[in-house]
């Protein structure tokens, strides 16, 4: 079956109840046989029925041998970092997400794990940096807000971490993060850190992101196309500078990005403002259907600038060494008809008045 | 094309069904709309009480008078519907009821064109029977005979459009005509179509009802009912509303709300999905007839094409030489639609009408309403076109 075929029906088998749509179990605990002797599911921490069905999901979508959902796409990231031990070294790409830089500057190091920054998109770099002591390579795919495409067919990843509050989820209203693990025991492994640590999803929130991904495929073929057009739009336009989109043909890894996605590059979009980091953030402010707030992935359009907003947790030097400039605007294309965004961009990039 | 003078109704459709009646900024800057569950609402003081009643401020009061979030999704639908107005009900019947109760007393008549949801017609000719109301049926889209059915009690006429199970489509323009031409009022049920395919309102329809639990909720998990129309119509029906309570609940209205933001591309994927399954279909030897608007074989498929953007996802089709435990067969062969009633959720659903909804019916009375023995409907989902087709054609051809 196909992927929006399965993103449907696996994980949604009926129940006893014959409902279309699988029940919410929202207890926290469940009555077991007799003491010693377990059932399926006994504390929701360690197994729900709704959290059970949307990791089913995932793992089939995935193609992993198993998923596991968390409350947030952090929890998913502190939990893989869980397989690291004191001493240990990671690789990470420049442009990620500035939480995930957060988690490693500022939380990790205090278990003496030691971090070296590298060009996500440059495979080369990254095994120079690699160290007897490197237990991971973590890198976004695509890059975060500069829009990297790195080399996976080269990396080949073993773990797959999705901040499931953005596309899977696709509404705004339900944060959720998932892992993928390549092989039964690492899936194994993560599993008993799942269980250890917590970050469980609930059962409501699991509900929320099977629902969403059941129009995943309509939504990220829509928002793709919308972003295309728009990035095209946006390159032509006098205000702006530089349109950083892997599905355009001037993004300088597009030859990649087509091998790795087909004809479809997700609905993000950054691009740099002729002017100063004023003129960015005019832009930022004066759009009507694009919201300003951070996150991105869902039904409604968002705008922001990364160097005030998304990646503001980051030392200014290291923002500087990636080349998150401030005059950098970053758009996540919702649903909404495209001629309408381009009209409110071009009526904000007007007001914002760019040099 | 409409009248309201609301600049959401120049927004693309797809625009619309993501932001149209929600506040730009909402309470404590979310971006999607707060779930309030109150039933009852609190007043500052009595002077505040006081000036709502003299003012009748919009605000809320009771649950059973409305909820803010069953008033976002009012607002959305009416601009999506092109209509100043829309009340949601906790059902579609909750919604037809409502609307009946409100517009017909004792010795009032209503004409329905024949094919309809079998509920509503049992509405009507049980029960609105014994409150004096008389309910007349002539055959679907025989425009003549609705209006010789006319005579001076004569206070609504009826339609889906297209009907369940055979898809016909009417002629809005004719029908229309034959409502104002008698000074009658006209209502449209329009679920198997939704506001992305036909606009009923904007051919002089005056209240148009959908099952929102179908295309509009659209992940099969939520009931709903909406009439849409003009304000000075509707008023009168959403104050009986705040009586019979009928009201959605407010998780509910969320739910619908969210699944709306999807709204429009669901009905591409519906649409495109069930032409193509359609023409499968028909060309399929073991298939004797297939009834889609979609399809040029379809009898009002020039109404069709002259009022609707697309055919939907609803599919009823004849297997050739086959009796209702033969016809059975193929849908228990089928593995990708479940078995069951409704229609337009992500999920295909296939069923027997004959089994699901007219078992209890004698054979003559089943013929006459036009449900045969190897007839299958089908609710065509959004999953992949091929998946589909290949599902049905292993289950045709196991047979
Ligand atoms: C690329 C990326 N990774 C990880 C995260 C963290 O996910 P969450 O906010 O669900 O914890 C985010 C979002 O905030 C993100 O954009
Ligand atoms: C065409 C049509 N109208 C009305 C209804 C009644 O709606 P509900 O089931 O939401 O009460 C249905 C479905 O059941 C229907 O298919």
């Amino acid at each position: 079956m196909k992927f929006r075929t399965r993103a449907i029906h696996i994980g949604s088998e009926p129940d006893s109840t014959g409902a279309v749509v699988p029940p919410i179990y929202l207890s926290t605990t469940f009555v077991q046989p007799g003491p010693g002797d377990w059932g399926a599911f006994d504390y929701s921490r360690s197994g729900n029925p709704t959290r059970a069905r949307v990791e089913k999901t995932i793992a089939d979508l995935e193609g992993a041998a198993g998923s596991l959902a968390f409350s947030s796409g952090m929890a998913a990231t502190h939990c893989a970092m869980g397989l690291l031990e004191s001493g240990s070294h990671v690789v990470a790409g420049c442009d990620m997400y500035g939480g995930t830089y957060r988690l490693l500057h500022k939380i990790c190091n205090r278990n003496n794990i030691t971090v070296t920054l590298v060009h996500a998109d440059d495979a080369a770099a990254i095994a120079e940096a690699i160290r007897p002591e490197t237990k991971m390579v973590w890198v976004e795919s695509i890059g975060n807000p500069l829009m990297s495409v790195p080399d996976l067919e080269q990396i080949s990843a073993d773990i797959v971490m999705h901040s499931a509050t953005k596309y899977f989820g696709g509404h705004s209203d339900c944060l959720a993060g998932a892992l993928s693990a390549k092989t039964p025991e690492l899936h194994r492994q993560l599993y008993f850190i799942q269980n250890a640590t917590g970050g469980v999803i609930g059962g409501l929130e699991a509900f929320l992101l099977h629902r969403g991904i059941k129009t995943m495929e309509l939504r990220v073929r829509e928002q793709s196309k919308s972003a295309l057009a728009i990035a095209q739009w946006l390159e032509s336009h006098r205000s702006v500078a530089r349109v950083l989109y892997p599905g355009l043909a001037s993004h300088p890894h597009h030859q990649r990005a087509v091998r790795l996605m087909g004809d479809q590059f997700g609905g993000m979009v950054t691009f740099d403002v002729r002017g100063d980091i004023e003129t960015a953030k005019r832009v930022c402010k004066a759009t009507e259907l694009f919201g300003l707030a951070v996150s991105c992935g869902a039904v409604e359009s968002l705008i922001e600038q990364p160097a005030t907003m998304s990646h503001a947790s980051y030392d200014p030097a290291a923002r500087a060494q990636a080349g998150i400039c401030d005059t950098l605007v970053r758009i996540s294309v919702g649903l909404e008809d495209p001629e309408d965004l381009i009209a409110d961009l071009d009526r904000a990039l007007g007001i914002a008045g760019g040099a | 094309m409409t009248s309201s003078s609301n600049p959401e109704s120049e927004l693309g459709f797809g625009t619309q069904s993501v932001h149209a009646g929600e506040a730009r900024q909402k309470p404590n800057d979310a971006i999607t709309d707060s779930i309030c569950c109150a039933s009852t609402y609190t007043f500052e003081s009595t002077q505040s009480i006081l000036d709502y009643l003299k003012e009748n401020h919009d605000r809320e009061e009771y649950g059973r008078y409305g909820n803010p979030n069953e008033k976002v999704v009012e607002r959305k639908l009416a601009v999506l519907e092109g209509a100043e107005d829309a009340i949601l009900y906790s059902s579609g019947m909750a919604a037809i009821v409502g609307l009946l109760m409100c517009k017909l007393s004792a010795g009032d008549e209503i004409i329905f064109f024949d094919q309809c949801y079998h509920r509503s017609r049992e509405f009507c000719v049980k029960h609105l029977s014994r409150f004096g109301v008389v309910t007349h049926q002539v055959k679907t889209g025989d425009m003549g005979a609705m209006e010789s059915a006319i005579n001076s009690k004569t206070k609504m006429l009826v339609s889906e459009s297209p009907t369940n199970p055979h898809l016909t489509v009417i002629d809005l323009e004719a029908f229309v005509a034959i409502g104002k031409r008698h000074g009658i009022e006209t209502l449209i049920d329009s679920t198997l179509a939704t506001p992305y395919n036909l606009k009923p309102i904007a051919w002089g329809v005056d209240y148009v009802w959908h099952s929102a639990t179908k295309y509009m909720g659209g992940h099969n998990d939520l009931l709903a009912g909406v009439i849409c129309g003009s304000k000075q119509k509707l008023e009168p029906v959403r104050k009986l509303r705040g009586i019979l309570g009928s009201i959605n609940s407010p998780h509910n209205m969320y739910l619908l709300e969210r699944g709306l933001k999807t709204f429009a591309l669901r009905m591409e994927r519906h649409n495109h999905n069930g032409q193509r399954i359609a023409e499968f279909l028909e060309s399929h030897p073991r298939v004797q007839r297939v009834y889609y608007p979609g399809l040029k074989s379809h009898p009002s498929h020039a109404f069709a094409k002259k009022t609707m953007k697309g055919f939907s996802g609803l599919i009823t089709f004849l297997v050739k030489d086959a009796d209702w435990k033969q016809t059975a067969a193929i849908i228990d062969k089928c593995k990708i639609p479940r078995i069951g009633p409704s229609l337009g959720g992500v999920e295909s659903l296939i069923e027997q009408p004959m089994v699901m909804s007219y078992f209890d019916y004698p054979i003559e009375q089943r013929e006459q309403f036009g449900i045969y023995d190897n007839m299958i409907r089908m609710a065509v989902g959004i999953e992949d076109t091929d998946d589909l087709i290949e599902d049905l054609r292993q289950a045709l051809e196991a047979c």
